[in-house]
């Protein structure tokens, strides 16, 4: 059938066409300065903790990983490099993300979907009022304003854990740890990994909040918009970490290549 | 005043399944419109559609002049503003105290201050009686409460056009009668175009100006109050008086064999028609048609004990009449003085009674005409003798029939 082979389709071409309204919508004025610090205070307070948290294990694994390899093949002097390397670049974005959909995401959907279902949706537009403008605009911002953050505050947490483990807990040396910082990492590595946090952010924010506006059929209907908005974030996440990453490799040149 | 909504030849369809088609019908400036219909034909969908939340697949929809069918988002928002709607649950915003939801749409679209803001919100409260409840949120508050905090904040903005959909589902019978009169009093305060969609039949009977009915997937018939309570029209005839004899069964519509068994069994006799609500000080409202008027003109005898404490001169009213046996209502005259000039001088009077405007165009007297000539016979109806699926055609042709002539 036409119709059932063109839905997903057009369901991706519906949530471009609500992305761009968004962006759009980003530069109209008036913007809703209450909404977005409400809306930014709301997802830094259910990311924070469950981000430091998980961020802490996070660098902890990776210097245990490479203490152990790194002592086998006797360059105990990079452990602090890779370790490095691998939070501020790839563990950190990816942490932030997940986070920013699981627990930010989340509730943005379930908040606009029961928003949807007892017509206060309808009502708003009834009222003259877009809830693009109004509602989406700000979280979206909000997202990505406490995904940058929050990616900071992960790349801190997971380096001082790393540095936990590795000097502590397996006698690694401090001084070769903190040395080596710069042997391999640079730059342009925190800063990427910052404009990956953002669009993951904004990502994160639009699946919650188009799956959120577009749910239907009761409370069950919200239950699976939340949960199509996490999985949904989640791919489209790993997808284009995927492609920042290839092209970031291209565009700028790595140190000891 | 009120703004008139056109509407013409409007088809929704959801994928495959059609919910109305071809539904063509005015609503007059000012005036009270009810659309009533059987669970699931479509009666807020036919709403959110009116406000441009659902587009339709065919036909125009003109407000002011233009067609929100066809107009910009942003010509849209702006239309909208002439809107208030009271949402079936209220629609209140569940994270603000009920003040908030009532302030909103003046903050978002008005540069009042604040204390201005607060005037005009605890008006519309105490209209609504909600006075004392302003920091309550929504969720504390009774189904009731909810549904009169969503009707405060349709009402901040001073609509032209207020849309109900279903004020009364969920209301104990106290509560929607009194719901009922607020209907009728703000109709005569603030003049807007009211339709409210609904399936209680008393709301139906005694509050609107017009009754419209949406049956079997399009308008089965719109028209003034009177004209749909003395029909003889089935669809119209079995839902009004809420009747199992007729078209429409339990799930959907009756087969043949179902409407054969009930062939034999005679109707009921129609029952009366209720007089008009009147506002609660027992005034004329300015659009308000006086009681009988469209019967007189079109020739059509109500029902025996009609307009109960009213003399209209009809005959056989008041007595215990047998069945009327009215044919079916075809309009044989325009209906003329549908607004009945009543002027800023409303008819004075304590009872519902004397309370008979002395409109000049209006042909009700208060003493029974002496020699009342016979009713015209009524034209055939457009292939009566053919069942079913004609009757449903006919609806609309009357009402062409009544438009046509009315413009003219």
């Amino acid at each position: 059938m036409a119709v059932s082979a063109l839905a997903p389709v057009r369901g991706a071409g519906d949530f471009f066409a609500f992305a761009l309204d968004v962006l759009r919508g980003l530069f109209k004025r008036p913007f809703q300065l209450a909404e977005y610090i409400q809306q930014a205070w709301f997802v830094a307070s259910v990311t924070i903790l469950p981000t430091a948290l998980v961020s802490i294990p996070f660098g902890a694994v990776l210097a245990l990983q490479i203490g152990n390899l790194t002592k086998q093949i006797g360059a105990q002097s990079f452990t602090g490099a890779v370790a490095v390397l691998g939070v501020v670049r790839e563990a950190s974005p990816i942490v932030t993300a997940l986070l920013i959909v699981g627990a930010g995401g989340s509730a943005i959907c379930a908040d606009l979907g029961s928003r949807k279902i007892r017509d206060e949706i309808d009502a708003m537009e009834v009222l003259g009022i877009s809830p693009i403008a109004r509602l989406v605009v700000p979280r979206v911002l909000a997202c990505m304003t406490v995904a940058f953050f929050l990616n900071g505050l992960v790349a801190v947490v997971g380096v001082i854990g790393g540095y936990f483990f590795n000097v502590i807990l397996q006698g690694g040396t401090p001084g070769a740890y903190l040395a080596s910082f710069t042997a391999l990492a640079q730059l342009p590595d925190l800063i990427v990994g910052q404009i990956k946090a953002v669009i993951f952010g904004m990502i994160a924010a639009l699946v919650a909040s188009y799956k959120g506006l577009n749910a239907k059929g009761g409370p069950k209907g919200v239950g699976d918009a939340v949960n199509q908005s996490v999985v949904i974030g989640f791919m489209l996440l790993f997808l284009v970490n995927f492609i920042i990453t290839a092209v970031y490799f291209e565009v700028v040149p790595q140190k000891g290549g | 005043m009120g703004v008139e909504i056109k509407v013409e030849h409007l088809t929704k369809r959801f994928g495959r399944q059609t919910i109305w088609e071809d539904v063509t019908l005015t609503l007059p400036a000012g005036e009270i419109s009810v659309l009533l219909g059987p669970s699931g034909t479509g009666k807020s969908v036919f709403l959110k559609t009116l406000i441009g939340l659902l587009k339709p697949e065919n036909g125009s929809i003109t407000i002011d002049g233009r067609d929100i069918t066809k107009v910009k988002e942003k010509d849209l928002y702006e239309i909208r503003k002439l809107f208030g709607v009271l949402f079936q649950d209220g629609a209140l915003f569940g994270s603000q105290n009920l003040f908030d939801n009532i302030a909103f749409p003046l903050r978002e679209h008005t540069k009042k201050s604040e204390k201005v803001i607060k005037d005009i919100v605890l008006e519309k409260m105490e209209l609504t009686g909600l006075t004392g409840a302003e920091k309550k949120l929504p969720g504390e508050i009774s189904g009731g409460m909810r549904k009169r905090a969503g009707l405060a904040r349709a009402l901040v903005l001073d609509p032209e056009i207020l849309l109900f959909d279903e004020p009364d589902s969920g209301l104990d019978p106290v509560r929607t009668a009194y719901l009922n009169q607020l209907i009728i009093d703000l109709n005569s305060q603030i003049e807007a175009t009211f339709l409210i969609v609904t399936h209680d039949i008393n709301t139906a009977r005694t509050v609107p100006d017009n009754i419209g009915l949406l049956y079997r997937r399009h308008l089965a018939m719109f028209g003034p109050r009177e004209m749909l309570l003395s029909s003889n029209e089935p669809v119209v005839r079995q839902f009004l008086n809420a009747q199992r004899e007729g078209p429409i069964g339990m799930a959907e519509e009756k087969d043949a064999g179902e409407l054969a068994a009930e062939a034999g069994t005679e109707l009921q006799a129609l029952p009366p028609i209720p007089a008009q609500l009147f506002t609660s000080n027992g005034e004329m409202r300015k659009t308000q048609r006086a009681p009988g008027s469209w019967l007189k003109e079109n020739g059509v005898t109500p029902p025996p004990g009609s307009f109960p404490g009213m003399d209209l001169g009809f005959e056989g009213q008041g007595e215990a009449a047998p069945q009327s046996s009215a044919p079916p209502a075809t309009p044989t005259a325009a209906p003329k003085g549908r607004r009945t000039s009543l002027s800023k001088g409303r008819a004075e009077g304590d009872d519902d009674t004397t309370a008979l405007p002395a409109a000049e165009e209006s042909s009700v007297r208060v003493v029974p005409a002496p020699g009342r000539t016979p009713r015209p016979a009524p034209r055939p109806v457009a292939a009566a003798s053919t069942a079913d699926t004609t009757v449903l055609d006919t609806p609309r042709r009357t009402r062409a029939v009544r438009r046509s002539k009315s413009e003219g």
